[in-house]
């Protein structure tokens, strides 16, 4: 039997560590101006700044924290519907932990709780099956959020509930997609991004090839990188090994886990129930072309937007003036460039979606950093 | 004890006053609890003291009742005991009041009065007075229990505000592990682990290092919020910098791994037998040598040290150099641990 401590413990190796940040200094100081790479994950955002990677590099080595955390990304109008959907009688809304805090526009899914609305944090999709079952008088609304990574336990749920033949359960689709949003980061004159760090878990199902096109159209390195700190720091070196001699590659460092194809019954599963859709409006990008999902027309019966279309307010609404999520969002700025970064805005009183979660970058701003700048 | 016995589970009456409340409180809390103040039956009990008293209560209403390691009944009384013994005063009193559900088991009952009793067997406190209320079906989750203590205060001057530059931060074992026991206990989570919580009477210790009279500048047990509660209200309380080192603290290996599995941070783990002491540089060797003669102290160790650059924060360094702040865990870590 192994323990634990095996899975991670090599990934966490001072003496690794130390030595890949010797290498990456040497390559990066044959490099003229800089390298400003986006984490696309905020899974990578956090672990730069929980591990203090960021204190490590050279000078001309620059973060730019993505929009990859689905939370961090949702506008204050989805928030809206799942708000709407919770205050009908006869509704059980069930979602992910971080969303549960984040502002709608007339406050969070938390402050509706507290007013008596029924809604559930999960951890595992699945157990919204039970929640059904046990509640057969009531509708119960799975409001699904995630990148590529997530979308295949709302598949499988949809899967279940369709065999199962669960009548009670409906689903609010906002699954996003992390090419179009590579896409939309570069589309703006002033993106500074010139490298890429490809998401871990999204590649595993999506698989490598989906990020053929950015290295192409923008001739900027992507490395797929696990999420430990040696992953990260290896994948540094790899991009600035590319970088030093001028090449524009599609690495994958993860490659103990993700393939070229990537999870192929996965993403049959996705297909066979959800569709690409038109337009998504993301937080701080704006709307992006084919960047989101929906269920496809033959489950409208499980789709609570249509279900519940009379009820739901059509209205975008935009984030509060002072806050920057946007840019940062962009690459445009860091959390520290906002007005209100620690002071208006905080974990406990979140103003923007990334102060919310875990993974977005204001949140680990705050939490792990300001000791050396 | 036949009577209670035969009815098998603890109904309203048991609360309402009358007979089968006396049952209930003579032969399962008296027998288990007896002492000469108890015993008295009077209204309140009488108590005497020469010089400073320390006062604290706390409830319990941890979820399950029984997670490896420990039960709220030993917990009700190593939680308040903890809190007199690191304001270094000796527990003396304890009162003891029981929120039963209607429909709870009287042999759950007694397992718990009886881990409670056993459990003060630790410090040589006593239960002098208490209370039982019996609530309806679905009005509290089976079981809970406040107690509250009195102890005299041995030394004086142990504080949050009390720590100086130059001081050294001593942890007494491995951390996290009562937090990571009831994440494992509560549902779905079917681990083959050895994993048991550290709750445990600290007072054993607390009064060697009294007696041995080292020089103690702050003292807590980290219960929720963890290390990293307690150094944050240290570094703010007393104005001053705590720096740490991650590659110092002890944790074990099933705490890691299922922070791992969750995402929780050891350091924001809550603990039940596990404090932190802030001593002079001068005395630390001392209190090493002491702890470590009590077997849940084999771990202690020096985690880091108080200095005067970032006023009011915590600084974590890391085992690779670089360096970040240990900020209070946020949101519902894990409700009912205690």
């Amino acid at each position: 039997m192994i323990a634990l401590t095996e899975l991670y413990k090599g990934f966490r190796d001072p003496e690794v560590i130390r030595s890949l940040a010797k290498e990456i200094a040497t390559y990066a100081s044959l490099i003229d101006g800089n390298v400003n790479i986006m984490e696309v994950c905020g899974g990578h955002t956090h672990t730069i700044m929980k591990y203090g990677l960021n204190q490590l590099l050279p000078d001309n080595i620059d973060f730019i924290h993505g929009p990859g955390c689905p939370v961090c990304i949702m506008p204050k109008e989805r928030i809206d519907h799942a708000a709407a959907l919770a205050n009908l009688p006869g509704i059980i809304l069930v979602t992910l932990g971080d969303m549960i805090r984040v502002p709608g526009s007339k406050g969070s899914l938390a402050n509706y709780r507290a007013n008596g609305c029924d809604i559930r944090p999960i951890y595992d999709p699945l157990d919204t099956l039970q929640i059904a079952i046990d509640n057969p008088d009531k509708t119960i609304v799975f409001f699904a959020i995630g990148f590529e990574t997530s979308t295949p336990m709302t598949a499988v749920l949809i899967d279940q509930a369709e065999k199962r033949d669960i009548k009670n359960l409906v689903f609010h689709i906002n699954h996003v997609l992390v090419p179009p949003a590579i896409d939309a980061v570069m589309a703006d004159p002033k993106a500074k991004v010139n490298a890429f760090i490809g998401p871990a878990h999204v590649s595993v199902i999506s698989g490598a090839k989906v990020y053929r096109p950015a290295v192409t159209n923008y001739n900027t390195p992507v490395v797929i990188s696990g999420f430990e700190p040696v992953d990260v720091m290896q994948s540094i070196l790899m991009i600035v090994k590319q970088k030093a001699a001028a090449k524009a590659e599609l690495e994958n460092q993860y490659s103990r886990s993700v393939s070229e194809e990537g999870n192929l019954t996965a993403q049959a599963l996705v297909n066979q129930y959800l569709k690409v859709r038109e337009h998504f409006r993301w937080r701080g990008l704006g709307p992006i072309p084919s960047s989101a999902l929906m269920l496809r027309d033959e489950y409208a019966h499980r789709d609570a937007e249509r279900v519940f279309a009379e009820h739901l307010p059509n209205e975008e609404i935009d984030d509060h003036k002072a806050c920057q999520c946007g840019d940062i969002l962009r690459g445009l700025c860091k959390p520290k460039d906002c007005k209100v970064f620690g002071r208006g805005c905080t974990p406990e009183t979140p103003l923007g979606s990334c102060m919310v979660s875990s993974e977005g970058a204001c949140n680990a701003y705050y939490r792990y950093n300001g000791v050396t700048e | 004890m036949n009577q209670i016995n035969s009815r098998k589970v603890v109904q309203l009456s048991h609360g309402g006053g009358g007979k089968e409340m006396n049952h209930l409180i003579k032969d399962l809390f008296f027998k288990a609890f007896d002492n000469p103040i108890l015993r008295n039956e009077e209204d309140a009990a009488v108590l005497h003291f020469n010089g400073d008293v320390a006062f604290t209560t706390d409830s319990f209403t941890v979820a399950p009742l029984f997670f490896s390691g420990g039960d709220i009944g030993k917990l009700s009384i190593a939680g308040t005991v903890n809190d007199l013994a690191m304001m270094a005063a000796e527990p003396q009193y304890l009162s003891c009041s029981f929120i039963i559900e209607e429909g709870f088991e009287i042999a759950k009952l007694k397992t718990i009065v009886e881990s409670m009793a056993k459990e003060l067997k630790q410090s040589g406190a006593r239960i002098v007075c208490g209370d039982t209320k019996v609530v309806p079906r679905g009005c509290a989750d089976g079981l809970f229990i406040n107690t509250s203590g009195v102890g005299r205060i041995l030394r004086k001057g142990i504080s949050v505000k009390n720590l100086a530059c130059d001081d050294v931060i001593i942890v007494s074992r491995d951390i996290g592990r009562h937090g990571a026991a009831i994440l494992m206990a509560r549902e779905g989570l079917a681990l083959d682990s050895e994993l048991t919580s550290d709750c445990a009477t600290l007072w054993p210790i607390v009064e060697q290092l009294i007696a041995a009279n080292i020089e103690i500048h702050a003292m807590r047990d980290a219960t929720r919020g963890g290390l990293s509660a307690v150094l944050n209200e240290w570094a703010q309380a007393s104005d001053v910098e705590i720096n740490v080192h991650e590659e110092a603290i002890p944790v074990c290996d099933e705490v890691r791994g299922l922070c791992e599995l969750y995402g929780f941070e050891p350091f924001d783990l809550a603990n039940e037998g596990t404090f932190i002491l802030a001593v002079p540089k001068e005395s630390a060797d001392a209190t090493l040598e002491i702890m470590k003669r009590f077997c849940h102290c084999e771990q202690a160790s020096i985690i880091g040290d108080v200095n005067e650059n970032r006023k009011g924060k915590v600084v974590l360094n890391t085992p690779w150099g670089s360096t970040r702040y240990l900020d209070l865990p946020q949101g519902e870590l894990l409700p009912r641990i205690c």
